[in-house]
Formats: C-alpha cells, structure tokens, sequence
C-alpha cells in the first residue's frame, strides 16, 4: 500500500513539473521531450492501476508516433529556437486565471464527490479480456474507429500535399 | 490508493493543458496542449475502469488515443497549410476572417 502511494508520488511529483514545463518552457523542443515524461508518467499510472495493455499502447501511440508528428511538424515550421523569441501570446493573466478558475470548480468537485473512496486492485487487467470487449462488445465502435483514421490519413494527405 | 489522488492529478493536467491553449502562440504548442488535455481524459478513464475493476476504461482510453492519433495527423497537416501561407506558424498572424 504504502510503496504503491510512494511510487505514484513521484510519478505524479515529475508528470506535474513536465506539464509545467510543457506550457512554459521557452524551447519548443524542450516542450516536446516535456510531453514525452507526461506520456511516460502517464503509462506509468496505467501500470500502477493494473491496466497494462493501455499503457504499452500509450507508450506506442504517443510516444513513438505522435511526438515524432511533432518533432516533424517543428521542423517543417522552423519553429523559432531562440529563447529570446517568445512562445506566448499577451493573454498570460486571463490564461491563467481561466485556467484557475476550472481548476477550483474541478478539485471541489472532486474533493467533495469522491472524499475517501479507496481504490482496491485486485489483479491486473488481462489483455484477452481487453480484447475481447473490443471485438464482441464494441466492434462496430471500433470499425467506425478505423474508417475515421483512413479519412484522417487521406485527408492530411490531401491538405499537406503541394500542387 | 484513493481514487481522488488520481481524479486531480488528471484535474491538474486538464487545466495545464487549458492555460498552454489559451496562452502558447506556435501552432504546435497549442496542438501540445491540446494532447495535454487528452492524456488527462485519459488518466481520468483508466482510473474508473480500475475503480470498478472492468475493461471498459481501458477500451474508451485505446478509443480516445486512436482519434488523439488522427487530431494531431490532421493538426499538424493543417499547421504546415498554415505556415506555407502566411510564412510564419504563429496564430497571431492568422487574421484573414478578422473583421
């Protein structure tokens, strides 16, 4: 119990900093690799709570393709790599009290919704049974799931293409 | 564990991910935001699908990750459209539609 909640600390402690950084950073790749440790952390916390098969996927999906979207879509942009360029509009005060705002309304919400209700894992989540609700109970979810990827990916192809 | 502990740290994440959108300039800064706010969807899911000790958190989290692939796919398509028209990847040179 209490080495579950020392792990989750410091996961928890590096995936908040990272997401700091990410929104703050002055670096646009430095951004980047900050999103990289919340992903990470993130798989992390998956493990933690016993659903391995999303993890790896996140660590696949996210870290593997969709930061290396991002490293592309940096360098195809010159993104500005000097740190006196800045990254951020003038709207740091509202941003922040927005961001505040919905912070208060959700931590409230949350401390008083689920004060004390303790988490009880028992075993992991088997793959097979990840599986198994993805093709029998949610197949046509996940076949209307991949004609979206195909017209994503043919629609990127059509912006992205010169003519 | 407390099920809270993993609700605001997803919470947390969500709000990082609103003040990056509201705040960052560069195109693919605010698209990093963005998927901010997806991972702590995410987080949210996987914690009630281990609450209730079923696969259904992880099966809406693999759904949430597959249209968070195609987002930024179609995203950064659309920024790079951006860029080779105004030569620049910053959102405040997009004002064409301003009155």
């Amino acid at each position: 119990m209490i080495t579950e909640n020392i792990f989750f600390g410091v996961i928890a402690a590096a995936m908040v900093i990272s997401a700091l950084g990410v929104v703050t950073t002055k670096n646009i790749v430095h951004a980047a690799l900050f999103l990289v440790i919340v992903l990470a952390g993130g798989a992390a916390q998956f493990i933690l709570l016993g659903q391995e098969f999303v993890a790896w996927v996140q660590v696949l999906v996210y870290i593997g393709a969709v930061i290396v979207l991002f490293l592309f879509g940096i360098m195809l942009t010159r993104a500005p790599m000097h740190p006196e360029e800045t990254l951020d509009n003038d709207l740091k005060w509202p941003g922040a009290a927005a961001a505040l705002f919905l912070a208060g309304i959700l931590g409230g919400l949350l401390v008083h919704t689920f004060h004390g209700v303790k988490l009880h894992i028992r075993a992991p989540i088997r793959t097979i049974d990840v599986t198994n609700a993805i093709f029998r109970v949610y197949i046509i979810p996940f076949e209307i799931v991949g004609v979206l990827l195909l017209g994503a990916l043919v629609g990127a192809v059509v912006l992205a293409r010169r003519d | 564990m407390l099920l809270n502990q993993f609700l605001l740290l997803s919470a947390f994440l969500f709000c990082t991910g609103i003040y990056g959108v509201l705040t960052r300039k560069h195109t693919v800064l605010v698209l990093m935001s963005i998927e901010l706010m997806l991972a702590a969807v995410n987080v949210n899911l996987v914690a009630f699908g281990a609450f209730h000790n079923s696969v259904i958190g992880q099966v809406f989290a693999l759904f949430v990750l597959t249209i968070a692939a195609a987002e930024v796919g179609v995203g950064l398509a659309i920024v790079l459209l951006i860029y080779r028209n105004t030569h620049s990847a910053d959102l405040d040179d997009v004002h064409a539609l301003k009155g």
